[in-house]
């Protein structure tokens, strides 16, 4: 079967017919029915500016961190919940599921293939959602900038609200880059899920460049 | 008897110290835990934050109409269960609306709120929801074992039904409590409280680094902010039934947080020194060590 490079389906993605357990014999098709593929739009605050400042406030006093490390950043993430640096102090918080979380953190060096799975973790989260951008190789490839597979400036890919510089950054100016990121939410500013919809064909096609094995819906959350 | 309108603000009054109440003892408990970490912990008011943002989320997705449901039962379960329990003896205001038979009504919401979320886990139709789902029922079959026991016994020491009787025999000193006139009973429901707590080393519900985080995987903005709200009523709900039940009950509400508060803390103080238990780990320890105390109880009442 001859496949096109940008539009790869595995096997088992394919619509099939499928023949159940009692003997019905009935048609799937994965790509529709195992995810919804809407794209995402632009949402709006609430009506009244007290009632979104009053909401912004909650937001920025109760990140939860999406426990999704993509690179070697992540081990600067750990220290992070241990006794000598206890970031819960500060309302951060890890959740395991990305329906829960609202904040992506992405630490340290994206190979494409990992960029696959960042995208989908971010397009379950709930807007609004923030994105941060831990380490050089997030700006600009850092040591991985002449890398085959690597992709070398997040923004391109998904929406950032803030990067941490270093190699590594400190645990220090991780809690730092956390408490600037709840001064941009505070403000409003902090709104990358809606620069994600409004951009959305940009970032699809810049997302489609490098990841070759594209089989998925264009938005799955 | 006609039915006095005035109990539903009075209800709602209770409803509202009583949320207030658990959210901060949660993360009262929280911090407590953290310090035997050696760490400082959430702020007193983390929850409260958390349930802001989670009802200001501006999206939100389903996956049927037992997605919406079930968190609306695991709350009414709490809820249902606070509200039919006399929260302080002898008050006119906080008796709620308890009545005769309370007691089996009691035994039947705490497990309601469970059976709602199974349904609402199922739907959501991630793995890790059915496999804590399915963790969580066992648990709590075999945890509610020893409860029925020790609240049968109790209730053939007293020979009566009704939660506000049961309070009223045990008024008159520390030595009228059931703790002490039927200690075989308190403990076999001690044992059963730790095992509904969502604690370690009962914990395999929600298990943390195990199946993350089980049932609410996939629950999200206000569908997880009413099961926070319920994880803040619930606990105090199911206190306020032991308290009823073996200590003596509340006659104020200063004594009510300190009963409640001293309850919470021995499934806090087990927890922080034990780890998890395996789901068949956990099953065997409560047939082992507390069902032969219930059984006992009811022997010997």
């Amino acid at each position: 079967m001859k496949r096109d490079p940008m539009h790869f389906i595995k096997p088992e993605l394919m619509p099939r017919k499928v023949k159940g357990p009692d003997g019905v014999e009935f048609e799937v098709e994965p790509l529709r029915d195992y995810f919804c593929d809407a794209p995402p739009t632009v949402q709006h605050g609430a009506y009244l500016k007290i009632v979104e400042d009053f909401f912004n406030w909650a937001r920025a006093q109760s990140l939860w961190i999406l426990g999704f490390g993509t690179g070697c950043g992540a081990i600067e993430m750990r220290p992070l919940m241990t006794p000598r640096f206890d970031a819960y102090r500060y309302g951060i918080q890890w959740r395991p599921t990305a329906r829960q979380a609202n904040l992506l953190v992405i630490s340290g060096y994206l190979s494409t293939k990992t960029l696959k799975r960042a995208i989908r973790a971010y397009e379950q989260m709930q807007n609004p959602k923030y994105v941060v951008g831990l380490g050089s190789c997030t700006i600009n490839g850092g040591m991985y900038w002449d890398s085959y597979n690597t992709i070398k400036c997040l923004d391109q890919y998904l929406p950032v609200d803030l990067y941490i510089t270093g190699c590594m950054p400190r645990p220090e100016a991780l809690l730092q880059g956390f408490e600037d990121l709840k001064k941009l939410i505070r403000a409003g500013q902090a709104e990358g899920a809606n620069r994600y919809a409004e951009n959305f064909t940009w970032y699809k096609a810049n997302q489609k460049q490098v990841i070759h094995d594209w089989d998925m819906p264009d938005y799955n959350w | 008897m006609a039915f006095e309108w005035i109990k539903i603000p009075y209800a709602l009054l209770t409803l509202f110290i009583v949320v207030n109440y658990g959210m901060l003892l949660g993360a009262l408990m929280q911090k407590i835990a953290a310090r035997v970490g050696r760490r400082h912990g959430v702020p007193i008011w983390q929850n409260y934050a958390d349930l802001i943002k989670n009802y200001g989320l501006r999206t939100s997705i389903t996956h049927g109409v037992m997605f919406y449901l079930g968190p609306v039962f695991r709350l009414s379960g709490g809820v249902g269960l606070l509200l039919f329990v006399p929260t302080i003896y002898g008050s006119e205001m906080f008796s709620n609306l308890s009545f005769a038979g309370d007691l089996i009504l009691a035994l039947y919401f705490v497990f309601f709120g469970t059976l709602g979320m199974a349904l609402g886990a199922g739907e959501s139709g991630h793995p890790h929801a059915a496999i804590g789902v399915s963790r969580g029922l066992a648990q709590v079959t075999a945890a509610e074992l020893p409860f029925a026991l020790a609240v049968f016994a109790v209730a053939l020491q007293y020979q009566t039904l009704s939660i506000t009787d049961i309070v009223a025999a045990q008024q008159g000193g520390v030595e009228n409590w059931t703790l002490f006139t039927n200690p075989l009973a308190v403990a076999a429901a001690m044992l059963a409280f730790l095992g509904s707590m969502m604690r370690p080393p009962f914990d395999v519900v929600l298990a943390p680094q195990e199946i993350p985080i089980g049932p609410p995987t996939e629950y999200h903005s206000s569908y997880l902010a009413l099961m926070q709200t319920n994880r803040a009523i619930f606990p105090i709900a199911k206190i306020v039934v032991y308290m009823n039940l073996f200590f003596g009950g509340a006659a104020t509400w200063p004594v009510f947080f300190l009963k409640v508060f001293c309850i919470y803390l021995v499934s806090v103080f087990v927890g922080v020194v034990f780890p998890r238990f395996r789901v068949e780990q956990s099953i065997r320890w409560f047939l082992v060590w507390a069902v032969p105390l219930g059984v006992l109880a009811i022997l010997l009442v």
